[in-house]
């Protein structure tokens, strides 16, 4: 890609939504929408595998949302914001969903919030080290 | 002649919206955040304009991954509050200025600002959270509303030098909108913040007090960051704080604070908020 969308590379942490993923995670986020509606969101929760078999995600896209790991479907292209729709779904706020992809419990990461946040030293730059 | 006569930024952190519809706003978390909007209460109470071009961005509740309009304009007679999976807010329906914005349509586009016309669309968070933050819980809002939705979720967004220019071309088109009307231009969003992947949780204090220093002082400069340096020290999803230039852009070269607050943490988010109003009124004539 340009180097528009490469430099963001080098920020720890991070997966900033390019339209290149936004291309790769389409289905992937029109499944999150499709949660938006009641009657979708009692069809995925009696059945999760079959309702994601009705779209037209890769395996890996899939697999990701049955184990709710929020890291490999924004690396599969999923943006924050139409994954929300599946937390939303389980009951989980933004702070205990957003939690799980620092690998820190939620009273840690709540405390780490109370605290003023986590600190930008060691999260600016992996080539520079910063 | 239409005129502007203030403008304000906030967050618009939809966790917010939750502790004012659910009444948690005397819980000990959320107190210091709601006392840092007292101010601005009173203020606007005694400021009430008769429109608000409201700048924020829609989060998957209007805008589907199908469609993504840089910058979207509503132009209905009202705006109703979106469904974002927890049923909608309860908080009145937003009724538009369908005049106001059908003129801003056609100078801005003339102006080449190629907008997105939007007249069916339901507001999030993003545009009701910043209206319950200033005005509380009325029956119905004591302002008109023009909301300017802004594409700042996939990237990229819009520069802050092509947000900025926004909102000088904004001020041209309300100063020769026929109508007797007062304008507050609001940018909402911010302040740093991410909430996504192992650095969720990012907060950078200094960095937001600087934004607000320049968005103040040289909002020229403050124009000029690159996409790259705001989500590097405010977060991926810092890059909100760009739709503050607009709202600078459209209240002229010089500006009065008369407010300004800062709070960490709401939710995941440095909550950031300042008043402006154009420095002398007179100058309101000058691009």
């Amino acid at each position: 890609m340009t180097a528009y969308s490469s430099e963001f590379d080098d920020i720890p942490g991070t997966r900033v939504f390019t339209a290149q993923r936004a291309k790769q995670g389409y289905h992937l986020n029109q499944f999150c929408m499709s949660l938006m509606k009641p009657e979708n969101r009692e069809r995925f929760k009696a059945g999760e595998r079959a309702y994601l078999d009705e779209w037209p995600m890769t395996e890996a896209q899939k697999q990701a949302v049955l184990d709710r790991d929020y890291n490999a479907m924004l690396d599969l292209g999923g943006n924050i914001y139409f994954l929300a729709k599946i937390f939303a779904t389980d009951g989980l706020s933004y702070l205990q969903a957003v939690s799980t992809m620092t690998g820190m419990n939620v009273e840690d990461y709540q405390q780490m919030m109370l605290s003023g946040g986590r600190s930008p030293e060691g999260w600016r730059s992996v080539k520079d080290g910063t | 002649m239409a005129r502007i006569t203030a403008g304000l930024t906030t967050s618009h952190i939809p966790a917010i919206g939750a502790a004012i519809d659910l009444g948690k706003t005397g819980e000990p978390y959320w107190k210091p955040l709601f006392a840092g909007y007292e101010w601005t209460k009173a203020w606007a109470a005694e400021n009430v304009p008769d429109v608000v071009i409201l700048v924020y961005n829609d989060h998957a509740s209007a805008f589907t991954p199908e469609v993504v309009p840089t910058f979207a304009l509503g132009c209905a007679d009202e705006f109703p509050p979106a469904d974002e999976g927890y049923g909608p807010r309860p908080v009145p329906v937003v009724r538009g200025h369908a005049d106001l914005a059908a003129h801003l349509a056609q100078s801005l586009i003339l102006d080449e600002f190629d907008l997105t016309l939007l007249y069916k669309l339901d507001v999030d968070h993003g545009l009701t959270v910043p209206l319950s933050l200033v005005y509380g819980q009325p029956d119905e809002w004591p302002v008109q509303v023009i909301p300017l939705a802004v594409n700042v979720v996939q990237y990229p967004p819009p520069t802050g030098h092509r947000c900025y220019m926004l909102g000088q071309a904004i001020r041209r088109a309300v100063q020769s909108f026929g109508g007797d009307l007062t304008v507050h231009v609001w940018g909402t969003g911010g302040m740093s913040h991410q909430l996504q992947g192992p650095r969720a949780g990012f907060i950078n204090s200094e960095f937001d007090t600087a934004f607000l220093n320049r968005l103040v002082a040289d909002p020229e400069g403050q124009a000029r960051m690159p996409h790259l340096e705001y989500v590097r020290e405010a977060g991926s999803e810092g890059i909100e704080l760009v739709m503050q230039l607009i709202m600078r852009g459209a209240l002229g070269p010089q500006v009065e604070e008369l407010y300004r607050f800062y709070h960490v943490p709401g939710s995941n988010t440095a909550v950031g908020h300042i008043v402006l109003r154009p420095a002398d009124p007179s100058r309101q004539e000058e691009s």
